[in-house]
């Protein structure tokens, strides 16, 4: 298969075929990281921008370490957020990127459709790293891969994400991953933060996490920004933790193998216990290497894309 | 100077006619209708197959003018509606400073002189825009005010509007009201719904207009003052003004050729040209204005052009203004979605667009009579071109109909008998 797009901006727009692409492609990379020396020269020559307008840690030094496993130059630009408005616009500075003749621009923004926009003004291949409340395509293809790789497949999967589904770029290229890979996908939340019709997504919502949590395979935690609060969404962090909260109670009602995922950095004790984060089923350190794999994965497949993809890292 | 418009369908409210009639005109007045007229004196102009309209006016516009001139000047803006089919414009007080006062009126005016279009002035409803004390609503009234309104906002505060109402009554000139209620719409930028779910965008329900209408209502009945809703886009202030309406309430309603032609689903791809107050509806909402139009729930049909700089709407979309450029598209965009497709007849159309408006701001009639002003909007239906924002006079680029092909522009535009913009078949 080929993997033929200029960008990744969102797991709407991929097929059931390259998300598997995409998932296969990370396996060999992975092998890569585990070698001593953790360097291939596959885009070697290649430049890599990461933008980020918004404060990250983990997703770009994950971006800038898959580059340079790969070979790739790297280079970061940090804009605060709180400068967007009297700053350089978006469009001037996708022209002075544009001028400086990157490959790929990586590009975190706390504005949804961000990267589509910057897509349209550059002709580097332009890859989301999470826009607004909208999506996080690596986030949701490093969690599916997680999945596959402890359960053997997506397919009839229980897959629950329990928390602020309505300001979650995590929830949202998620449900669009796992409904196209077959799985069946549960929302849980307070109805606050719940967004308008999310069911025609194919998903099932629930406010009650005794019925949502119900025989889940897998359990994934957002992180719940407490600034929501302040906003009215819900009452009291206390009352969420207590309705929302994954502990070991509320695990119980799971599938005994149950896996529970959290895309990081967590608010411990509020939205996922300590003893749950630390315990048996959690994957959230296993999620943070499998993140540089599938970034590995997808810059290589947009570096090489038009041609057919033998893997031979 | 004497003008013989030949072969033209003159769209006659008054005897509710369309027919093949020749009009002609000297200065102002119309001196003559009739079959097959001859005048060798007077310039012929030839209209085979275009529709004579009583002179449309735009009661909603923004100039921009004084403050904001890199959007819009009164000069820019007034051939844009020239050029549009608008025989006179209305325009909005949120200005820089806001027309709350009797000077930022008369700048109004005499721009408009010399820019030589007729322009309409509306005043704030408060001082400042703020919502908190009417402004000196007499002095803007001798000035030249035609309304009220805190257009672009609502006046959140109940006693506030009840008391602007009963004001304006003594002088008997409408309250344009801008219904959002602001706790509802907070930093929403689009409709809430599906597609807002879909974009991660945060979304206004219509709730937010919805509940402000029905407020405004009752103080309408309260205080018997005439009440006009600006830019009607759901399907609940539908119902609540027709049901307002059927109890004899005075209220005038109005709606955008954007909310007619666009949804949601056109925020789509993240174009900042889609961003609008109040924002693209659903097909729902749509529905109901349509049937709102056709049942005379709404009266009117207003561009509410929203003009700003390109770089301002080149940004992120959150970050971008409220509105569009509508003056240049509004006539090929209603003849598409009303016209071809029969959703009103040419009369109706000419109320929306020329007697209703003027009707409400108090303006001299729209009539094609001997005796009447010379004030005509003509329109080619067999003129199909695409939208090039590029070429809009207009310094409001902001279009989201940029490259759509439509049939039905505007081929002549006269006011006062003067030609202010003419296009030859």
């Amino acid at each position: 298969m080929i993997f033929k797009r200029k960008d990744v901006l969102g797991l709407e727009e991929l097929s059931a075929q390259e998300i598997n692409l995409i998932l296969d492609t990370a396996e060999p990379m992975k092998d890569i990281m585990t070698r001593d020396i953790k360097k291939v020269p596959t885009l070697r020559g290649r430049s890599v921008i990461t933008l980020f307008y918004e404060p990250s840690t983990r997703t770009r030094t994950s971006f800038e370490l898959a580059a340079k496993y790969l070979g790739a130059d790297t280079s970061s630009i940090s804009v605060a957020t709180s400068s967007v408005k009297k700053g350089e616009s978006l469009r001037d500075t996708a022209r002075t990127l544009e001028a400086m003749a990157a490959d790929v621009i990586i590009i975190r923004h706390s504005a949804a459709g961000a990267p589509h926009q910057l897509s349209r003004w550059v002709s580097a291949c332009v890859i989301n790293g999470g826009d607004g409340a909208h999506e996080h395509p690596t986030q949701a293809l490093l969690d599916m891969f997680t999945i596959r790789e402890k359960k053997g497949g997506l397919q009839g999967l229980k897959v629950a994400i329990l928390g602020d589904i309505s300001h979650s770029r995590v929830a949202l290229s998620n449900i669009w991953g796992l409904t196209k890979m077959g799985a069946e996908v549960r929302v849980v939340g307070p109805a606050t933060l719940m967004p308008p019709e999310i069911e025609r997504l194919g998903v099932k919502v629930y406010y009650n996490w005794e019925e949502g949590l119900e025989g889940a395979d897998v359990i994934n935690v957002l992180r719940i920004q407490l600034e929501r609060q302040k906003k009215g969404l819900f009452p009291s962090i206390r009352e969420y933790t207590r309705l929302y909260g994954l502990d070991q109670q509320k695990l119980q009602v799971a599938a005994p193998d149950v896996l529970v995922l959290h895309p990081g950095p967590v608010n411990r004790g509020i939205e996922i216990s300590p003893d749950v984060q630390d315990g048996p089923h959690a994957v959230i350190n296993e999620q943070v290497t499998n993140g540089v794999a599938v970034r590995m994965a997808l810059l290589y497949l947009l570096m090489g894309r038009g041609e057919e993809n033998e893997i031979s890292a | 100077m004497k003008y013989l418009l030949k072969g033209g369908l003159m769209v006659d409210p008054l005897s509710n006619t369309v027919k093949k009639l020749d009009l002609l005109w000297e200065g102002a007045k119309i001196t003559e209708i009739g079959e097959q007229l001859d005048a060798p004196e007077a310039k012929e102009l030839l209209l085979d197959g275009c529709y004579i309209f009583p002179g449309f006016v735009d009661m909603h516009c923004h100039l921009r003018e004084p403050g904001e001139e890199l959007k819009e000047t009164i000069l820019t803006g007034t051939r844009a509606a020239a050029k549009g089919g608008f025989t006179a414009v209305a325009c909005m007080g949120n200005t820089k400073p806001p027309a709350d006062n009797s000077a930022v009126i008369s700048l109004i005016k005499e721009k408009a002189s010399q820019a030589s279009f007729p322009v309409y002035p509306i005043g704030c409803a408060t001082k400042g825009r703020t919502g908190g004390e009417p402004s000196e609503i007499g002095e803007l009234v001798d000035a030249g005010a035609v309304a009220l309104s805190d257009d672009g906002s609502s006046i959140m505060n109940s006693e506030v509007l009840r008391r602007v109402m009963e004001y304006a009554k003594m002088f008997d000139i409408p309250v344009i009201s801008h219904c959002e209620d602001i706790f509802l719409s907070d930093e929403g930028v689009m409709n809430e719904g599906f597609n807002s779910t879909l974009l991660g965008l945060k979304g206004i329900p219509t709730a937010a207009e919805d509940v402000q209408v029905a407020r405004d209502l009752v103080l309408a009945e309260l205080t018997g003052a005439p009440l006009h809703i600006a830019h009607v886009s759901s399907a609940g202030s539908v119902a609540i003004i027709r049901e307002a309406k059927q109890r004899g309430i005075r209220v005038t309603a109005e709606v955008t050729p954007h909310h007619l032609c666009l949804t949601d689903e056109a925020v789509r791809d993240f174009d900042t040209n889609t961003k609008v107050k109040p924002p693209l509806c659903s097909k729902e909402d749509q529905d109901a204005l349509y049937a709102g139009l056709r049942d005379g729930t709404i009266d009117v049909i207003a561009t509410d052009h929203a003009p700003h700089r390109r770089d301002e709407k080149e940004v992120e979309y959150n970050l971008a203004p409220f509105g569009i450029s509508g003056l240049e598209t509004a006539i090929p965009l209603v003849w598409k979605h009303l016209m071809e497709k029969k959703v009103l007849s040419p009369v109706e159309l000419a109320q929306k667009m020329a007697c209703n408006p003027a009707h409400i701001l108090g303006l001299p009639d729209r009539v094609l009579q001997v005796g009447a002003e010379a004030n005509l909007t003509v329109v080619n239906p067999h003129l199909q071109q695409p939208v090039k924002v590029d070429e809009f006079v207009s310094l409001g680029k902001n279009s989201p109909f940029d490259g759509w092909e439509l049939r039905g522009w505007p081929v002549l535009t006269v006011a006062s008998g003067e030609i202010k913009f003419y296009r030859e078949l």
